[in-house]
């Protein structure tokens, strides 16, 4: 039901075109407001103006235009949507095609979900983008896609226009699956060392070197005029491979020991592309400066650690340190329920490695954008960007924030009020349906009777079949101990 | 080729470990006979705060909490001026000890093979080398219980009866040193109704019909319920003068204080169904019942209240189990259950995460739980539910000194635990994390490749 009420909530907001209107005005002013801009300072008591979607103006002297609708924010904090830089949240069914070793044909775009309740559970706490990524089972995994939490809309709706698309690497012991048995009756997959994992990018890269030119000379040739030329075999498994050598796609590797992190820029430098990010990085601090002399960023948890053996060397002063030695960090959830708090892990730098307050807030709004090469659209309160804003009614570097009201191109997506105003309405409709169903139930029950009934023999008795008592308490019975 | 592999890089592993050594700082030849620690806010959980305070400890134990307390002449003072005084955090259900990187089994001792184990003790082996004491110890938690068989983050958990939990410091040269209580509670994973299950092997979910879970669960209950039966049978059987014969049973003389309602069981379920038939099982055999994970208890606030049943809450900062609980029921439900008047406390449920403590009570306070009972649920009320609260839980005369000295308000995620006392002992914050950040932040750059 909570995904009902969300539902309930969207016609309200978007289906009805006269409230639309009321609910998504085009010039909205957030007044009184503490904003945390990130990138230009903070400012006390004072306003934003959104116009058609967008920051118009931000300044403690702003007054609200006629006709703006006002949100007052006075004893609240606003900063930029947050920005979850590996998510997996809006995927239908698997994120992972984990059959071959390089499953680059694989597209999350293909697969996403406007109806995953953590869109709205992740919108609560405040996130507004998120870098959806593939699985980590292979060493080149499939492509990845950034989403805006646009809860309500269409799957066609939640791509972030603009975004470089991704594609998911994994290193060490995910694509060498050291924690997975194969189902009964299938065969181990090469690789199962990270020697392994090395070779399949190479070969990987070195097949798409190939593709790519029998690409080139094909259109080199036809833009020179040559005729009955027969263009090369497209290859779905090399094409966003080529993308990543022509810098149109962005390499997302998830990788935890240095010495994997190190291998990969390696094969990078090999064959002449980027990483954008690597992610979750949990050894980054261990080579920190060579990955900031790579130019690549680091997506890392928080404050995870020893799940797994690659885990055991990760600190919560991972972020700090990295960002010390120039690297651009970002903290991420890779975990719907984790998304709900970047806010509090993004804290975490400031206790472990003495972060300021404000680069804090970085690690979860501007950098994330400049790792997914969106920062001059999201990431920070300036004039010109997208008006993806939350308001808390604390410091949000507080464990006592609560996000109140996310917005996303100036439209509110998440209302606290509004989620506790709906509750008793939507309790009730779940009631009735209950009710509904049992009544539904018992008429066909008696159906069944009266025709059972008028079958049998009148003399003998119609058939009173009971069920055998039951230890399920939802029978009504709620007897619990088979025994008694 | 794979196994050995891995044998060996646990090797270097539980080298490591080891070189980390236990906990206490000081070497034992120079120990203070007595600490003072003078001229902070001093939280006692026993009444009002007392603004500079001085808590003096001796032989392990707080002899004098107050505002003018004369500091002893062989007392080691600890000036915490501007900082506040509290008990450690006590986190109630862990593995702590028990695993050390969840997903090599070679290192897991949490779940044993078999649904009933009751004879089974945690403190058996609880690793006092384990990276995780120093580790958890560091953000203030000074005690915690390792329950068998238990689920969270870093654990699969699994079986019925799965063992005794044990509460031990998080300090101390031999588990020994470090114990509590060997048995705190017997730990009940309650058989639910699951027709869905994540399997690990092909990650993906599996689904069963109803009717299979349903037969299965009936028949894990009438097990459990045979298994208490024969308990208080054997019980009977063994009281002296009985004639009775008996053969010597380690489970079922294990189940006998559970069934004499000495020993609790710590009953985990997160489902409003299998709360309330948890409840009805243990109320109708008179067994004494902790409530364990209930995800749902705010469903079932009243059963609860009315049977005394406290409950131990896992993670607060969880997503609803279903999808029609509201968005944040998993954080207002604290101040639910406090206004229900039921006792509770926060608990991680993990390993890794145990150090997440003060943030899952910090988050419930921002839903709506007045802090200082969030404090009450942090180091105190697990306390009181264990049977522990004579020796843990406050900062009164007579109890250990298991204390912490923070910076500020210590739900609060940027404060930082300043000193740590575990049974008297000023004890170390340096752990595998704060040692690698130290290394690490020493590297000299890399020269470039030639």
């Amino acid at each position: 039901m909570r995904r009902t009420a969300r539902f309930a909530a969207l016609i309200v907001l978007v289906f009805t075109p006269a409230v639309a209107q009321a609910q998504n005005p085009s010039v909205i002013f957030i007044q009184n407001a503490t904003i945390f801009t990130v990138t230009k300072g903070n400012i006390e008591h004072g306003g934003i103006l959104i116009r058609d979607g967008k920051i118009a103006a931000v300044g403690a002297d702003l007054k609200a235009p006629d006709g703006a609708a006002i949100i007052d924010a006075t004893g609240q904090f606003v900063i930029p949507g947050i920005i979850d830089c590996h998510s997996h949240i809006a995927v239908d069914g698997s994120v992972n095609e984990g059959g071959p070793a390089v499953s680059s044909m694989a597209n999350i775009a293909d697969v996403l979900n406007p109806e995953d309740i953590s869109i709205y559970d992740d919108l609560a706490g405040g996130v507004t983008v998120a870098n959806v990524l593939h699985g980590s089972a292979n060493p080149i995994g499939g492509q990845t896609i950034v989403i805006k939490l646009r809860w309500g809309k269409p799957a066609s709706d939640l791509p972030f226009q603009g975004a470089l698309p991704g594609i998911k690497f994994a290193l060490g012991e995910n694509p060498k699956r050291s924690g997975f048995t194969p189902p009964p009756g299938t065969p181990e997959r090469y690789p199962a060392t990270r020697l392994g994992v090395e070779e399949v990018i190479r070969q990987a890269f070195i097949e798409a070197t190939e593709y790519k030119k029998q690409w080139d000379d094909y259109n080199t040739r036809k833009a020179a005029g040559e005729q009955g030329l027969v263009a090369p075999r497209r290859n779905e498994q090399l094409e966003p491979l080529v993308e990543v050598m022509e810098g149109k796609r962005y390499v997302h590797s998830h990788c935890y020991r240095a010495d994997e992190i190190l291998m990969l820029m390696r094969v990078a430098k090999e064959f002449n592309f980027k990483v954008r990010t690597f992610q979750h990085v949990l050894e980054g601090y261990k080579v920190a400066d060579e990955i900031a002399a790579s130019g690549a960023g680091g997506s890392t948890f928080s404050d995870w650690w020893g799940y797994k053996v690659e885990a055991y060397d990760a600190i919560p002063y991972n972020a700090a340190l990295m960002t010390e030695r120039g690297v651009v960090v970002s903290v991420n959830s890779d975990d719907a329920e984790e998304a709900r708090q970047l806010n509090q892990e993004a804290a975490k730098s400031m206790k472990y490695g003495g972060m300021s307050a404000n680069d804090a807030l970085k690690l979860i709004t501007i950098n994330p954008a400049i790792q997914l090469g969106i920062d001059k659209r999201v990431g920070s309160i300036e004039v010109g960007k997208d008006a993806d804003l939350v308001i808390y009614n604390h410091d949000p570097l507080s464990v006592y924030a609560v996000a109140q009201k996310t917005l996303i191109d100036g439209q509110l997506y998440f209302d606290r009020a509004k989620d506790i105003a709906g509750r008793a309405a939507l309790d009730k409709e779940k009631q009735d349906l209950l009710a509904k169903e049992k009544k539904a139930a018992e008429d066909q029950k008696d159906k069944d009777k009266k025709a059972d009934d008028a079958k049998a023999d009148p003399k003998k008795k119609s058939n009173q079949k009971k069920k055998p008592p039951t230890n399920d308490a939802d029978s009504g019975r709620a007897i619990a101990g088979g025994a008694l | 080729m794979r196994i050995p592999a891995r044998y060996l890089s646990l090797v270097a592993v539980l080298a490591c470990s080891a070189l980390l050594g236990p906990a206490i700082s000081a070497q034992s030849a120079k120990v203070p006979a007595a600490y003072a620690i003078k001229g902070g806010k001093v939280f006692t959980l026993a009444g009002a705060p007392i603004d500079n305070g001085t808590v003096v400890i001796r032989g392990g134990k707080i002899v004098a909490v107050g505002a003018n307390i004369a500091i002893p002449e062989d007392a080691q003072v600890i000036d915490a001026t501007g900082l506040e005084v509290y008990p450690g955090m006590f986190d109630a259900v862990t593995q702590i000890g028990l695993a050390e990187i969840s997903q090599v089994s070679a290192t897991l001792d949490v779940t044993e093979l078999g649904d009933y184990n009751p004879e089974l003790v945690a403190a058996t082996a609880v690793n006092p080398a384990s990276a995780y004491i120093p580790v958890t110890r560091a953000n203030g938690i000074t005690e915690v219980i390792a329950a068998p068989g238990t689920a969270g983050f870093d654990s699969q958990g699994g079986g019925v009866i799965t063992g005794q939990a044990s509460a031990f410091n998080l300090a101390g040269w031999t588990m020994d040193d470090m114990q509590l209580n060997r048995s705190v509670a017997m730990v009940v994973n309650w058989p639910s109704i699951q027709t869905r299950s994540f399997d690990f092997a092909t990650f993906s979910i599996k689904e069963k019909p109803y009717t299979d879970a349903k037969k299965e669960y009936d028949k894990s209950v009438n097990e459990l319920s045979d298994w208490i039966d024969r308990a208080r049978h054997y019980a009977q059987a063994k009281e002296k003068g009985s004639p009775a014969l008996y053969e010597r049973d380690l489970k079922l003389e294990s189940l006998v204080p559970v069934v004499e309602g000495k020993l609790p069981l710590l009953v985990i379920a997160d489902d409003q169904r299998d709360i309330r038939n948890a409840v009805e099982f243990c109320t109708k055999r008179n067994l004494k019942m902790i409530l364990g994970g209930g995800a749902e208890a705010w469903k079932e606030k009243a059963l609860l209240k009315e049977k005394g049943i406290p409950v131990i809450l896992g993670p607060t900062e969880r997503i609803p189990d279903k999808e029609d609980t509201p968005y944040d029921k998993p954080m207002t439900q604290p101040s639910e259950l406090f206004a229900a008047g039921i006792p509770f406390a926060f608990s991680s449920f993990g390993t890794s995460f145990s150090r997440r403590l003060p943030q899952y009570a910090g988050s419930s306070v921002a839903y709506g739980l007045p802090h200082d009972e969030a404090l009450k649920a942090t180091m105190l009320n697990a306390a009181k539910i264990f049977g522990l609260a004579d020796q843990i839980g406050t900062l009164e005369t007579g109890k250990l000194g298991n204390l912490i000295v923070t910076n500020g308000d210590p739900l609060e995620l940027q404060t930082q635990v300043k000193y740590l006392f575990i049974k008297g002992q000023l004890t170390s914050l340096d752990n595998r994390h704060s040692d690698f950040y130290e290394k690490y932040r020493k590297r000299p750059q890399p020269q470039p490749a030639q």
